[in-house]
């Protein structure tokens, strides 16, 4: 896994069009940059999609990839957020191995992270949990002891507090 | 609304009638068939090429010669991929054009159908902007979008990827009632009032001012305005290699341009400035070393630019401002007082006159003394296309640029096989102009085809070959950074150029020696029609002044030098 340091997250708003994200992955990969996680989905107005880019790299750098990004045609606008004036929340699904002498400690950790359990069977569960990006790690980090079969994660999703535009 | 009972392909040329298309540059092909049909009813002229690439560069030089929006219509598949090339080219150096490419029917998209290539994708990484067009009512909207976006701001390529289905069927929206739809583009033009007083508090004090000049100058057709502002502030103006012509170059305070080979009085008043002011230029790695830091230390930075990703990008300058050059330069030119600069601008006619440009006529016929003679023989008026290597550093030093739009060079991209075509497209847009194709013999070779473009079209168009028989600009570099240890640049086995020429139908011309020169280039420019001048320069001349890639101005070397040299750290 790569070092979580320095993450940055970028929010764009972009046409809602065919190439749109092949555009943005572009501007990532002619520098050999890794793109970490990446949420699309539409807008409150469908002609255009909100996308939330978590990448890791040198700030001047990335600097310039956003600069890159927001000059595309499709792009409305593009730009990091830093600090405390946006709710951020990821949700991640682990699978996790289950014997009946763990189970009570799987299930204790499971609540204390107010994680719910979506899928139950005799030798593994599912769980689903949401929070910031470094909750569902620390609660991943917890839970390898006991055997994490799978893990899938949305990735980072961002929103500003207020009445300011994201 | 009116609806039109055009096909797609018939509303696509009404589209490119009514933004003002004189010429399209095109090769044809299975998915382009209809609008080649089309484009039988129309007054638009088609130039058809002999190679994809060729009609980029050609739709290129038009765009550089003139401003206008280039044009370009190839076929789907490899038609496509020969036009990749070009559209580098046009990207790295901002220039308008839109291509028009055809492509397999939507049914057939994603299927490896027949002359099918993902053009979209491929082109994506060298365009400013593309689109694939998947409904014929999109078609006016669309080419109304691509001229607007390739000719705005700061100009570049715009492809359009158009399957031969939707050039087929009844477009039913009217070609001019089309309504742009980019929420996500807009054009800086004012620089924010806030940002221009803070650049103009810096200039106070300023003893060294330097101002650099780019491309960006010409584009926005701001060189009246950099006069007015050098003239006010008292500094001398350099400019890069494609701001050639932002500033007259025969001027008193014109330094010619700066870099790897740029004069060397220009690259000292870099080394020796106090303040630097970029306007329209991106301190690309030809003009500033590896060590960014190194570069004018104790120089205040300024830079103006329309594309603000420009900013930070190379160098972090202590002001900058984002807008139009031409409108910025009006703005700061109010805001700024005129500075004390005679002491400096003595020192620069010092170091014009030490580190003169000259070449020496003996030992062999010199492409420069053949540069300097055509300058003088034009006075110094034509349109100069060059291609890339040696020939085009000397052509840069030699033919001294005064007029905007008259140089015109792949500088970015530095791509061989463009000089020539884009002279020809330089000759269509501006046909009573002298245009001069300054060539290397390697780069002629890698689109010659387009003589036959040249003469069916009857075009005046004087190419000069400077034939040194070797990939000259690379064995510089053999010789000068591995011990001459020559691989892969010996050119011998050349065509004759002169039965060459005359096998298209075109006038040949031969320069063997010096003293024949003025004759000879006299004889072409009298010549009415294309000539072609091979001029067999000496073999194994270099490139001086030279500063070793990625290396600062106190590296600059003005001749050969004695003792053997450290391999470039810099880029290419
Ligand atoms: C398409 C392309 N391939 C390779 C190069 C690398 N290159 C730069 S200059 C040069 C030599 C050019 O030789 P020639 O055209 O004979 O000009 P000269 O330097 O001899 O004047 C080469 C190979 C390039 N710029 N473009
Ligand atoms: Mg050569």
């Amino acid at each position: 896994m790569s070092d979580k340091t320095n993450i940055h997250t970028i929010s764009l708003l972009v046409a809602n069009k065919p190439g749109v994200l092949m555009r943005i992955t572009l501007v990532f990969s002619r520098r050999g940059y890794n793109i970490e996680s990446l949420v699309v989905s539409p807008a409150l107005d469908g002609k255009f999609s909100r996308m939330t880019i978590t990448a890791q790299g040198n700030p001047a750098i990335l600097d310039q990839i956003i600069k890159q990004c927001a000059k595309l045609i499709d792009v409305i606008h593009a730009e990091e957020h830093i600090g405390n004036n946006s709710v951020e929340k990821e949700l991640a699904l682990i699978k996790i191995e289950t014997t009946s002498d763990k189970r009570t400690d799987i299930l204790q950790l499971i609540e204390h992270f107010k994680g719910q359990t979506v899928d139950f069977n005799d030798n593994d569960l599912i769980v689903q949990v949401t929070g910031t990006t470094e909750k569902l790690d620390a609660m991943i980090n917890m839970l390898k002891k006991y055997g994490i079969i799978e893990l899938v994660r949305t990735g980072k999703v961002l929103m500003l507090r207020g009445r300011e535009e994201t | 609304m009116t609806t039109s009972t055009k096909n797609g392909a018939q509303a696509l040329i009404q589209c490119l009638e009514n933004a003002g298309v004189e010429y399209i540059f095109g090769y044809p092909g299975g998915a382009v068939i209809p609008i080649f049909d089309a484009l039988l009813d129309s007054k638009i002229k088609l130039i058809l090429v002999r190679h994809e690439q060729g009609a980029v560069h050609m739709a290129d030089g038009y765009a550089r010669a003139t401003g206008k929006v280039g044009v370009v219509l190839v076929t789907s598949g490899p038609g496509a991929t020969n036009a990749i090339t070009g559209l580098l080219t046009a990207n790295m150096d901002s220039v308008p054009l839109v291509v028009i490419c055809g492509q397999v029917p939507t049914f057939g998209l994603g299927k490896d159908a027949f002359q099918e290539a993902d053009t979209f994708g491929i082109s994506a990484a060298t365009v400013k902007h593309n689109y694939l067009i998947k409904n014929s009512d999109d078609i006016p909207r669309i080419v109304k979008e691509s001229f607007y976006i390739a000719s705005t701001g700061r100009p570049g390529p715009v492809l359009i990827d158009l399957p031969k289905d939707i050039t087929s069927t009844i477009c039913t929206v009217n070609a001019n009632e089309a309504k742009m739809d980019l929420p996500g583009y807009s054009i800086p033009n004012e620089g924010s009032a806030k940002d221009i007083s803070k650049m103009a508090r810096l200039f106070r004090g300023s003893k060294r001012p330097l101002i650099l000049a780019g491309h960006g100058i010409i584009i926005s057709g701001a060189n009246e305005e950099l006069k007015n502002f050098a003239d006010k502030i008292g500094a001398p103006v350099a400019t890069t290699l494609l701001g050639k012509g932002a500033y007259p170059e025969s001027a008193e305070k014109a330094l010619g341009f700066v870099g790897m080979h740029g004069t060397a009085y220009a690259n000292k008043a870099v080394g020796r400035c106090d303040l630097i002011i970029s306007i329209g230029s991106r301190w690309d790695d030809r003009i500033t070393p590896a060590k960014i830091s190194e570069y004018c230390p104790d120089a205040i930075k300024l830079h103006i630019d329309i594309d603000p990703a420009e900013f930070n990008k190379v160098l972090v300058p202590d002001a900058s401002i984002c807008g139009d050059a031409k409108t910025v330069l009006r703005q700061l030119i109010g805001e700024v007082e005129p500075l004390e600069t005679s002491k400096w601008l003595e020192e620069i006619a010092g170091y014009k006159k030490k580190f003169n440009l000259n070449y020496k006529i003996h030992g062999g016929l010199k492409a420069q003394q053949v540069i300097d003679e055509i300058y003088k023989l034009t006075e110094g008026k034509a349109i100069v296309s060059v291609d890339v290597g040696q020939h085009q550093m000397w052509a840069a030093q030699f033919y001294k640029t005064d007029k905007p739009k008259n140089w015109i060079c792949s500088g970015g991209a530095g791509t061989m096989g463009f000089g020539m075509p884009a002279a020809i497209g330089a000759q269509f847009g501006r046909p009573d102009e002298t245009v001069v194709a300054i060539v290397g013999d390697g780069g002629f070779q890698m689109t010659l085809f387009e003589l036959a473009t040249a003469v069916i079209n009857k075009l005046n168009i004087k190419i000069i070959i400077l034939d040194n028989k070797y990939l000259g600009m690379v064995r510089q570099w053999q010789e000068l950074f591995f011990d001459n240890r020559t691989s892969g640049v010996d050119l011998e086995g050349n065509p004759d150029f002169v039965k060459l020429a005359e096998s298209y139908g075109m006038k040949g011309l031969r320069i063997k020696r010096a003293a024949d020169v003025n004759k000879i280039l006299k004889k072409a420019l009298d010549h009415q029609g294309p000539v072609l001048i091979h001029a067999e320069v000496v073999k194994e001349d270099n490139v001086f002044p030279m500063i070793p890639a990625g290396a600062t101005v106190d590296k600059m070397l003005l001749e050969a030098p004695k003792q053997k040299l450290e391999k470039p750290k810099g880029s290419t």
